[in-house]
């Protein structure tokens, strides 16, 4: 059994931006891209509203699209003071070199470390466990790759487990399921990895307002909780949820 | 004096992130590495990520322990950041067999502690005055304890208390990131620095 961890360590509040062709944009279930603005400005704006880290995932669909990442990567690392993670068409352990030396912080792996498991390995010996980060879409319990089109039929937790003994540093948990229903987030499926896992798990898809935060660190003990669309449309800012997340007692970064 | 520092560069010591933040802060730096080691007329910045023993061994091949030993020894301010500053101590838990600098007497340690490493931000408590409390960003599976505590600047908590920050005479270390740890984090380093010039 383990043992409480005594900690002020915070719950991280981590807005993500989904790049294509050096814009960001957002869907619903990955669908229906709308255009919600220019990466490096968001990226500022949600630093100043207090976020802890922030995350690209390019979702690019051709080559000359993906080129442009690297800049936007670039132009974001030279104004962020928080943790930059960047995900997303990491095929190579050379990939996630390329983004690292651009600035990212960490690289997040997704179906290619399904189809190569081994990448998962690889990433974390040469650049670190702590720059490893592996990102799972769990569609009923099962993984699901390609945008959620494809089914596995893997065990996500099973998934997890090997990928931490592999080297993971931190797993980004989605629900396909939940991915900008704005119904929530899967609290049952979070906990699950939260508590039995020996990595900080982020919670992905679903985030509804501020409760939702509250809901997914006092009740699923996640560590850190990740969302797009409600931040993006101005709904809530990323300050609203900290305060509601400081009046439940939950242990937030003050800025 | 000048505000700059040298920037020590070796394998796996991740300069990048660092440099940024210099230019971001206003600082001037030069780099120095194995081809071109450090006199010792300006401050030291040492990041440093990955294991003890690894970094230990990369700063040896490149002859940069003995320049840094030199330097620190004659009174060049010395400023750690993260495995920057576990290897200013004796020796560390995470590779028994190498030896640190021994600039600051003590151990590193790891934690115990559900989750290892500690992942994210954790409040600071400065131990001398003059230094503000705060929210920094950790990666960190080990920690220092120095045999000193009058040298332990910041303390924080996970899995019990711990050593954030160490300082002893032009010696400082941290255990955080300051250069991803915001604008508090920012600040802390330039102040750092700007102090260490004017020593």
């Amino acid at each position: 059994m383990p043992v409480a961890t005594r900690t002020k360590l915070c719950k991280r509040i981590i807005p993500c931006l989904d790049v294509a062709g050096g814009r960001t944009v957002k869907g619903v279930n990955f669908q229906n891209l709308r255009d919600v603005g220019d990466p490096v400005s968001l990226a500022e704006e949600y630093e100043r509203q207090g976020a802890d880290e922030i995350t690209f995932l390019d979702i690019s669909a051709t080559v000359e699209q993906r080129e442009t990442l690297f800049d936007v990567v670039e132009k974001v690392a030279n104004v962020l003071s928080i943790p930059f993670t960047v995900g997303g068409g990491i095929r190579t352990v050379e990939d996630a070199l390329k983004l690292l030396a651009k600035g990212a912080d960490k690289v997040t792996v997704n179906s290619a470390a399904v189809r190569n498991p081994a990448l998962v390995s690889g990433i974390a010996e040469r650049c670190g466990s702590q720059c490893c980060v592996l990102a799972i879409d769990v569609r009923q319990g099962e993984v699901v790759v390609n945008g959620g089109r494809d089914k596995t039929g893997i065990d996500a937790l099973q998934w997890a487990r090997e990928c931490v003994e592999r080297g993971a540093g931190e797993i980004l948990l989605t629900s396909w399921d939940r991915d900008g229903s704005l119904s929530g987030f899967d609290l049952d499926l979070v906990r699950r990895f939260a508590t039995q896992l020996p990595v900080p798990v982020i919670a992905s898809g679903g985030a509804r307002d501020p409760q939702s935060f509250v809901d997914v660190f006092l009740q699923a003990e996640a560590d850190a909780a990740l969302a797009a669309s409600i931040f993006h449309d101005g709904t809530y800012s990323i300050s609203q949820v900290k305060s509601a997340l400081q009046i439940a007692g939950v242990p937030v970064r003050a800025c | 004096m000048k505000t700059e520092v040298d920037l020590v560069r070796f394998d796996g010591g991740n300069t990048g992130s660092v440099q940024r933040c210099l230019n971001r802060i206003g600082v001037n730096f030069r780099v120095v590495d194995k081809n071109n080691l450090p006199d010792g007329s300006r401050p030291l910045l040492v990041p440093g990520v990955g294991a003890f023993g690894s970094v230990m061994n990369v700063l040896k091949q490149d002859g940069l322990d003995v320049a840094i030993g030199n330097a620190v020894g004659k009174g060049t301010p010395y400023i750690g950041i993260c495995v920057g500053m576990q290897i200013l101590f004796d020796e560390s838990e995470e590779s028994p067999n190498a030896a640190g600098l021994g600039l600051v007497s003590g151990k590193v340690v790891k934690f115990v502690a559900d989750k290892v490493p500690q992942i994210g931000w954790n409040e600071i408590e400065p131990q001398q005055a003059g230094f503000e409390r705060g929210f920094v960003y950790f990666v960190n599976s080990y920690f220092a304890q120095p045999e000193q505590k009058s040298t332990v600047l910041y303390s924080s908590e996970y899995g019990g208390n711990f050593c954030a920050a160490v300082q002893k005479d032009n010696i400082i270390g941290f255990q955080f990131h300051p250069e991803k740890s915001g604008a508090f984090g920012n600040e802390l380093l330039k102040r750092t620095i700007v102090n260490a010039c004017r020593n």
